[in-house]
């Protein structure tokens, strides 16, 4: 196979990566809405953990971004 | 038309190891913007805050309730130091958002520094405060014996990866945005050359996406500030207490 070829084959499956990020996320916020629908006097109390989850989840996803924007641009 | 020619590191006095970069200057900038919105803000010292008086008050506020409710309140010794590292932080990535400026958090070596003061305070204050019980922190309590070999190595391998994916998450995320804002806006040019009339009309699609991911990044440019001073309250919190 062609070497460009290759690389622009392999950024598309590093995005994959991204995929189980969404799974995560999805995750995340669905916990937290059923929660706070459950007992919403505790749901402002809980919104900094929310943010946080999300944003370190989200760094997962963001790292297979990064592999496959080096690919395409970097290497 | 190359998305990361944003990020190259060009000299601007002196040549060589030594010059002052493009980086320095807007690590300057962001340090003399804190500076003069922390004054400004400070000036007056009323008893009712102004407009630029409640957001110095805010800032601190909110850095010494994240320090208070994650590292518990002898946490608060370290507050100096989480403040001066969210305002950075937070500063850098905000400076990063403006047209032709340069992001210094997207830089790893930049993050990576910032991670190893954070670490190298945990270390050298955990041993000054505890000695040898510091490494307490990879043993947590109740463990059974059998599993205590390979808890340990686990809880190793996680403290060595810290200052690696403290680092990674804020400098990946930065790199990440803005290439891909970049890379958006660059669709609007690109319809445009392939198509010509009917393809800048056909732009305004990537450029309202460009739109709404500028604010995304508005948004993560302060989250991370955030997560970056979370997780510095919790490995601190770790150097105060071992063993929990």
């Amino acid at each position: 196979m062609d070497a460009e070829a290759a690389k622009y084959l392999a950024a598309g499956i590093a995005t994959l990566g991204m995929a189980g990020a969404a799974i995560g996320v999805a995750n995340i916020f669905v916990s937290y809405l059923t929660g706070a629908l459950r007992n919403p006097s505790a749901a402002d109390a809980q919104f900094p953990r929310l943010i946080f989850g999300f944003a370190v989840t989200e760094a997962l996803g963001i790292f297979s971004l990064l592999i496959a924007l080096l690919l395409l641009f970097a290497v | 038309m190359d998305p990361i020619h944003q990020f190259e590191i060009r000299s601007l006095i002196g040549e060589g190891p030594l010059s002052f970069t493009n980086s320095s200057l807007f690590m300057v900038l962001t340090v003399v913007a804190i500076i003069g919105f922390l004054m400004i803000g400070m000036q007056s010292r009323s008893l009712i805050p102004g407009r630029w008086q409640s957001l110095a008050e805010l800032s601190y506020e909110f850095v010494a309730s994240t320090v208070r409710q994650s590292a518990g309140n002898d946490g608060m010794r370290f507050f100096p130091l989480v403040f001066s590292l969210f305002m950075f932080v937070l500063f850098a990535n905000l400076f990063g958002m403006l047209p032709y400026a340069f992001t210094v958090t997207s830089h790893i070596i930049v993050t990576f520094g910032l991670a190893m003061i954070v670490i190298s305070t945990i270390i050298i204050y955990g041993f000054v405060q505890h000695g040898t019980k510091f490494l307490r922190i990879f043993v947590p309590a109740g463990i059974p014996g059998f599993l205590l070999p390979l808890v340990v190595a686990i809880e190793i391998v996680s403290f060595l990866s810290r200052p690696i994916s403290l680092s990674v998450r804020l400098f990946a995320n930065m790199l990440a945005g803005h290439i891909t804002l970049k890379v958006f806006a660059g669709f609007v040019v690109g319809l445009w050359g392939a198509l010509g009339a009917g393809g800048l009309a056909l732009g305004i699609l990537p450029l309202a996406m460009t739109v709404a991911l500028t604010g995304f990044e508005f948004f993560v440019a302060f989250v991370q500030a955030y997560v970056f001073t979370l997780l510095t309250c919790l490995y601190l919190s770790d150097a105060l207490h071992p063993g929990h």
